[in-house]
């Protein structure tokens, strides 16, 4: 049995089949003398479907407020609870402040209108669709991110590539190419007879489960090394204490740790508001809250690092354009991303806007869709993670330059 | 327990001179099989979820072959320990309607009432409704694990766990939860060793693939047709004709029913027939869309069955890898459709090749696939004979195949409580470690299931969670541990 995990490494097989690879540890970002650091790229889904009409607000249209009386976010200067102005059509919730001065630098891109050509408005559906990056094909098994990896195979590649902050492996990033999953840095390490396993995995003829055990205690000592319990961020962020704020924090540890972190991902959920979703304050300002000064902590502690380094964010489907009888909104269709950092040409809302008139609406109802999500996620694995050809990552689509939303210069 | 864990290579099998199980032409009529526990340890690893202590001993004392032939007949197998260790899970042996009475419909009632709250929180369903709710499919959960570690009928699960994987349905997926009790017990487990097409019409008409695949919604596009029902005679209460005159009534659009869904069509050929290479096309995939429109979910609310509604149906004619269905066919349709998939060449060939790569390796020899391909078009789709041909087969007793699998989460967890004799109370943490080791039971999204091959499940992350969960099961006994957590045991 090869394995084909030893295989990724390209050339390295050979070296591992004579016994005597060069320790993993050398083979890391650790060596010197490479030249461009790698491009980045942080995934962050918000699950359940984010209202993406409280998220940026299209304040001038008077339809908005029509149909919104108890949930609309008020128009900018009129008051501190208002929507805070981007361009003189659209406004941030208010609740989002923190990343304003993202905006202010145009390091802050978002694109509106954008989602999945599929109509469905289950949030299991959708989401699968998102992650797969194949709308209405269910048979799909890996998900685009991992076909990014796969695309772009990394000689030098760490077992820390590509690393997901969730109990388990999201769809985005299950496939072929190795990523990890886990909640906490701290959890990826064997608690007890460490050693007595590695004698046992290093002694092995089996060489899958040699290789594989191998790397992972490798990977277990370097990130000892990295030392998650007296990391400080920089540049004074301070990251909310919230789930998502400690996952983002140790993303940037990651990140800073120079452990070959290429792609990462976090989720953060409770957006789902059927029910009382509130304007300004209540529900959704209070997710939205948190998302925002997790995410902004995220970019000042990076600091420079923002260079290579790209954040998206993603929702699987908008809401109604028409708040429900519960003061919540239904599932519906097109909806808002944020992509922040990593040269994006920021401080401008991308996509053509379908407007809010119920003959302008997709069914009649929600917020038609202008944008394939798959040609923000293509640009962005083009023009940012330098991949040629994006066609073998969104199978079954017509990547063409000329429909991304162009994000980059 | 020394001797249960034996993962001596096969090439040390062979310097010591015995004769190596491949020399052993095992599938003639009379031949005896080999009685080493190399290759009854392989037999067991494969046919059941790995040995217990003694197990070896009791195959090599009633002899491999009467071994085979009695796992072939569950229904001969007593399994009375299995039951007394069932009997505290009551929802396992609910039917739909009370599954949907006692623990969807409280839900849903719950949510209707859900009243917005003052303080901006997020209303919420009362967590004793939720959490009963969830305890179906944790339950289940506990039942599938319970039956992998103690069923004597060991080969009955290993395929029922194979059969619902080809047939997969995920529990998320809206009220998919409360109908896969129903799935797996009624419509997967009774036919895992009869006839192929008996189990591909059980799965076409249970409400759990009719929802997952949305079959249930997949309607004639220029629908709904008028229900027409002739002038007929009738007979009065003293048995007096008369003549009831014919009616046409135009049913109502149901707010899902758009047109027509693929999503059943396509899967039915790709993943759970012909396969992907199978040699259909995606004028097919329509075809077969369209014979299946009508076919749906009576009272779904209420976990009602099958029904066909004749209204949603496109009564035109189809052509189905080039066999015509007439117009006019109703119901009849769906069913052509199966029986011409379940006939059809290349799903022998793609039921064999995974049988073959489940027992035998992940790149099973061309041989064994050939020999139960043969064998499934022989005998009509027989899976008993599919799968003994298989067990027989020389390729899947010899030392190639020996440790050549590597075992998925649920292979690995069910192993280790199997080999330390675990008395095991209460499933529920096992049923938590396999959401830890990345395969959470009845929760695999894609309808591919999960993958059976070592490049899925061996990986950095899922060694280092394998080798806690081995010092979590050892309870302090550190040798144990490393026996569990060891290379040797990740392989099957």
């Amino acid at each position: 049995m090869l394995s084909r995990r030893i295989f990724l490494k390209d050339g390295a097989f050979a070296l591992v089949a004579l016994g005597f690879a060069p320790s993993f540890l050398t083979r890391t970002a650790f060596a010197t003398g490479s030249s461009a650091r790698p491009k980045r790229l942080i995934a962050i889904f918000q699950r359940g479907a984010l209202d993406g009409l409280s998220f940026v607000v299209p304040y001038g249209e008077a339809e908005y407020y029509r149909l919104r009386p108890s949930i609309g976010i008020p128009r900018p200067n009129s008051g501190a609870e208002a929507a805070l102005d981007l361009d003189g059509f659209f406004g941030l919730n208010p609740r989002l402040r923190p990343l304003t001065p993202f905006w202010t630098s145009r390091d802050l891109a978002i694109v509106h209108a954008c989602g999945s050509p599929d109509a469905t408005r289950s949030h299991f559906d959708a989401q699968d669709y998102m992650e797969t990056g194949t709308p209405g094909v269910k048979r799909t098994q890996d998900g685009w991110l991992n076909r990014y990896l796969q695309a772009r195979r990394e000689a030098n590649a760490t077992v820390f590539r590509a690393v997901s902050l969730t109990p388990q492996l999201p769809r985005m990033l299950q496939g072929q190419a190795p990523a990890l999953a886990f909640n906490q840095i701290a959890q990826f390490t064997v608690r007890n007879g460490s050693e007595a396993f590695e004698a046992a995995y290093t002694g092995s003829s089996d060489r899958l489960l040699s290789g594989t055990g191998r790397e992972a205690f490798d990977a277990i000592k370097m990130l000892k090394a990295a030392d998650p319990a007296r990391y400080q961020p920089e540049n004074g962020a301070e990251y909310p204490q919230s789930p998502f704020g400690q996952a983002l924090k140790q993303i940037a540890q990651l990140a800073k740790s120079e452990l070959g972190l290429e792609v990462a991902f976090a989720e953060v959920g409770g957006w789902d508001t059927h029910v009382n979703q509130g304007a300004t304050q209540g529900q959704l300002a209070n997710r939205l809250d948190d998302f925002g000064r997790a995410i902004a902590a995220l970019v000042t502690d990076l600091g420079d690092r923002m260079a290579d380094t790209l954040v998206l964010t993603m929702s699987e489907f908008g809401r109604a354009v028409q708040e429900n009888g519960n003061r919540g909104t239904d599932h519906g269709h097109g909806n808002a991303m944020l992509v922040i950092g990593g040269g994006v040409r920021g401080g401008k809302v991308y996509g053509r806007w379908p407007g809010l008139a119920p003959e302008r609406r997709y069914e009649g109802r929600d917020l038609a869709i202008t944008t394939d999500f798959r040609d923000v996620f293509a640009e962005i694995v083009v023009r940012h993670l330098g991949v040629a050809d994006a066609r073998p990552i969104f199978p079954g689509y017509a990547v063409q330059p000329a429909k991304f939303p162009g994000l980059f210069s | 327990m020394k001797r249960i864990l034996v993962f001596v290579g096969a090439c040390t099998f062979l310097l010591i001179g015995l004769p190596g199980p491949g020399h052993v032409s095992a599938s003639g009529p009379g031949s005896r099989l080999p009685t080493d526990e190399l290759t009854i340890t392989h037999v067991l690893n494969r046919m059941a979820f790995g040995p217990r202590a003694g197990d070896v001993d009791r195959v090599k004392g009633i002899g491999l072959e009467r071994y085979i032939d009695q796992q072939l007949h569950p229904e001969r197998i007593q399994d009375t320990a299995l039951a007394d260790r069932l009997a505290g899970l009551s929802t396992i042996s609910m039917s739909r309607r009370e599954l949907s009475e006692k623990f969807e419909q409280p839900l849903m009632e719950a949510r209707r009432d859900q009243k917005p709250q003052a303080d901006g929180e997020a209303p919420k369903v009362p967590p004793p409704v939720q959490q009963r709710a969830n305890s179906v499919v944790l339950e289940l959960g506990e039942q599938k694990i319970l039956r992998a570690v103690y069923s004597e009928r060991q080969l009955q699960e290993v395929l029922t766990d194979f059969w619902f994987n080809h047939f997969n349905v995920d529990a998320r997926k809206g009220r998919d939860r409360f109908l896969l009790t129903d799935y797996e017990r009624d419509v997967i487990r009774p036919h895992v060793l009869g006839s192929f097409r008996d189990l591909l019409g059980a799965t076409a008409k249970s409400p759990a693939m009719l929802f997952y695949l949305d079959n249930w919604m997949s309607v004639d596009p220029n629908g709904p047709h008028p229900i027409v029902t002739p002038p007929h005679v009738a007979r009065g209460p003293f048995g007096g004709a008369h003549v009831v005159p014919g009616s046409i009534r135009q049913p109502p659009r149901g707010k899902n029913a758009k047109g027509l869904n693929e999503n059943y069509g396509r899967e039915l050929l790709e993943l759970h027939t012909l396969g992907v290479d199978g040699g259909y096309t995606q004028k097919d995939v329509t075809e077969v869309a369209r014979a299946f429109t009508g076919w749906t979910i009576e009272n779904a609310k209420q976990g009602g069955g099958f029904v066909f509604r004749p209204q949603l149906h496109d009564m035109g004619q189809k052509v189905v890898l080039g066999h015509v269905i007439k117009a006019g066919g109703g119901e009849s349709d769906g069913e052509k459709v199966l029986d011409i998939v379940a006939k059809h060449p290349s799903t022998a060939r793609f039921i064999a090749t995974k049988l073959a790569r489940r027992f035998v390796s992940d790149t099973p020899p061309k041989a064994v696939i050939d020999r139960a391909a043969v064998r499934f078009r022989e005998t009509n789709g027989d899976l008993r004979e599919v799968i003994r041909t298989i067990l027989l087969s020389p390729e899947f007793l010899s030392a190639d195949a020996f440790n050549a699998k590597a075992k998925t989460p649920f292979e690995f967890l069910v192993s280790a409580l199997r080999a330390t004799d675990s008395d095991v109370q209460d499933a529920k943490p096992f049923v938590q470690t396999l959401q830890q080791l990345g395969m959470p039971l009845y929760q695999c999204q894609p309808p591919t299931g999960y993958k059976d091959t070592a490049d899925a499940w061996i990986n950095t992350g899922a060694l280092v969670a394998r080798m806690n969960v081995a010092v979590r099961l050892s309870g302090g006994n550190e040798s144990r541990a490393q026996t569990l957590g060891s290379p040797e045991f990740q392989r099957r």
